[in-house]
């Protein structure tokens, strides 16, 4: 479980988070819904530490993260798998050395068992044939799955998604929303994503965390995001026509 | 005035956390090695070049400017040998891999920075700064005295050339004056001024590459900057050294 308490985070004088307090569920997804730059991403890279709050506190289970020093961060992060938003693979080096290089740095394996384990994680993303091709070779959403595959190589109990399936068709997005769901539950581990996408809401929001303009404006479960009064997150929730539809009819 | 103090502070946080522990000295050796491979022996081809043109240029000038009948003309042949050693070679070295590897390392880790790459690294647990930064240090810092040798070499070569074909003074001499009284400590100055640039270079470039905020615009000004701002330092430092250790 990873517990915020009243994080702050401002860029020049403008807050971007404003006390935020929530608790991230081990075992489940924790998606983190909000418009675009309303501060999911900062707020995703405040809790891996990538960017400095300038108050409050972030426990990761007893262990206080903001007050670490670099080196017992450096050791919880080996815990952790994060994809980025842009994927953030390493450009010089295959798909294969892409998904190997935490293995490679951090276990002492033999390189048989390293290929089996990132070939059983390319497998899970659905991306076969890929081993040999550089980033560059690779579609928007191939790079984004193999940028999965290498945040789950190392089996993170922390596992950070900053918008897994933008990108990406409906249906494979959806596949990856399930395989991110899939993995959470059957490692019990802490999963957070950020999302803007509704299917993804409904398909995993074990719970949904809504940011709008950097407060935590709502917090609650698939089920609830449907039936909320509150009028920030209605607007949010039944932006498209489509939705509005629905929801006059249903 | 504030900022540059902000960045020299800045520099030295980053040498810190560069030599700090490595996670996995096995990747860092295999790192080194690729990096030795791109940046030194992907250097040779052009300090070779330069050099013999330097080289054979010096030796035609010097020609020019002792036309002195009371001096022997070997004299010319230690002059070239001199000078190679003592200040072209190394400071040519310096400023031609300050152009060429010193951009391309700062713009290689400025667009890793750009794209999130060292964020990557760093949320894996791994010293970025130093897993990026220290394998290209040793390398340069390895590799630049023996492109300074190579360079005072191909530099005599260039002279002994130009004596040959052109009308400058006989090879004898030329042989001669290159073998007259040499000082293997001079060599050794050299290739110490070059490690020290090969350590200017790849912390400065780093430095900026490191640094940059923005997109494709910023790593190409900042990719600018680290040769402009180590193409001074080297001069600067060389000055220094040729002052401390000369005097
Ligand atoms: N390095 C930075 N410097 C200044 N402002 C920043 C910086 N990073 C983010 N911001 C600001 O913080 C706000 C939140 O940005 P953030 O990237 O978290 O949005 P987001 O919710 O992830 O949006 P999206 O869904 O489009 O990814 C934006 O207004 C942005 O301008
Ligand atoms: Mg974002």
């Amino acid at each position: 479980m990873i517990r915020l308490e009243h994080i702050y985070k401002k860029f020049d004088d403008r807050y971007v988070l404003n006390d935020i307090t929530v608790n991230l569920e081990q075992g489940k997804c924790n998606l983190v819904i909000g418009e675009s730059g309303s501060g999911k991403t900062v707020l995703m890279k405040s809790v891996v530490g990538l960017a400095e709050v300038d108050q409050g506190e972030i426990w990761y289970a007893e262990r206080n993260f903001t007050r670490m020093e670099r080196h017992e961060r450096q050791e919880l992060r080996k815990e952790m798998g994060m994809l980025f938003q842009g994927g953030a693979l390493f450009d010089s080096m295959t798909i294969e050395d892409n998904v190997m290089f935490p293995l490679n740095m951090f276990t002492r394996d033999t390189y048989s068992s390293k290929l089996d384990r990132v070939n059983f994680c390319l497998d899970r993303v659905g991306l076969k044939q890929v081993n040999r091709m550089i980033p560059a070779e690779l579609s928007g959403g191939m790079k984004k799955r193999a940028a999965i595959a290498r945040a789950i190589a190392m089996s993170p109990a922390f596992l950070f998604c900053d918008e897994p399936n933008s990108g990406l068709d409906p249906k494979t997005a959806i596949k990856i929303d399930n395989l991110i769901h899939e993995i959470t539950t059957e490692y019990n581990i802490t999963t957070v994503v950020n999302s803007h996408d509704m299917n993804s809401v409904l398909e995993i929001g074990d719970r949904v965390i809504y940011i709008y303009e950097g407060c935590k404006c709502w917090e609650g479960t698939k089920e609830e995001v449907l039936h909320t009064d509150n009028e920030e997150l209605n607007n949010f929730v039944f932006a498209t026509r489509m939705a509005q539809q629905i929801k006059r009819e249903g | 005035m504030h900022k540059w103090f902000a960045n020299i502070g800045r520099y030295f946080l980053m040498l810190k956390s560069v030599f700090s522990k490595p996670e996995r000295i096995s990747i860092y050796y295999r790192q080194t090695i690729r990096e030795i491979e791109s940046h030194g022996i992907g250097s040779i081809g052009i300090v070779a070049v330069i050099s013999v043109f330097v080289g054979a240029a010096i030796t035609i000038q010097t020609d020019f400017n002792i036309e002195n009948p009371w001096l022997p003309r070997y004299i010319i042949g230690v002059t070239v040998r001199d000078s190679l050693l003592l200040e072209f070679s190394s400071t040519m070295v310096g400023l031609v891999i300050a152009g060429k590897s010193g951009s391309s390392i700062a713009s290689e880790i400025g667009m890793m920075r750009v794209t999130e790459q060292i964020d990557a690294l760093e949320v894996m647990g791994i010293n970025a700064a130093a897993f990026l930064v220290l394998p290209k240090l040793i390398a340069l810092v390895i590799f630049l005295p023996i492109l300074c040798a190579l360079s005072v070499a191909v530099g005599l070569l260039g002279g002994y050339l130009v004596c040959l074909i052109g009308d400058v003074i006989p090879v004898s001499d030329y042989i001669y004056g290159i073998q007259y009284v040499f000082y293997p400590y001079y060599l050794a100055y050299a290739m110490f001024k070059a490690a020290c640039y090969g350590f200017l270079i790849t912390t400065i470039a780093s430095y900026f590459g490191y640094h940059v905020e923005g997109g494709a615009v910023q790593v190409g000004r900042s990719s600018t900057r680290a040769v402009v701002i180590s193409s001074i330092l080297i001069l600067m430092t060389d000055l220094i050294l040729t002052n401390i250790i000369l005097h």
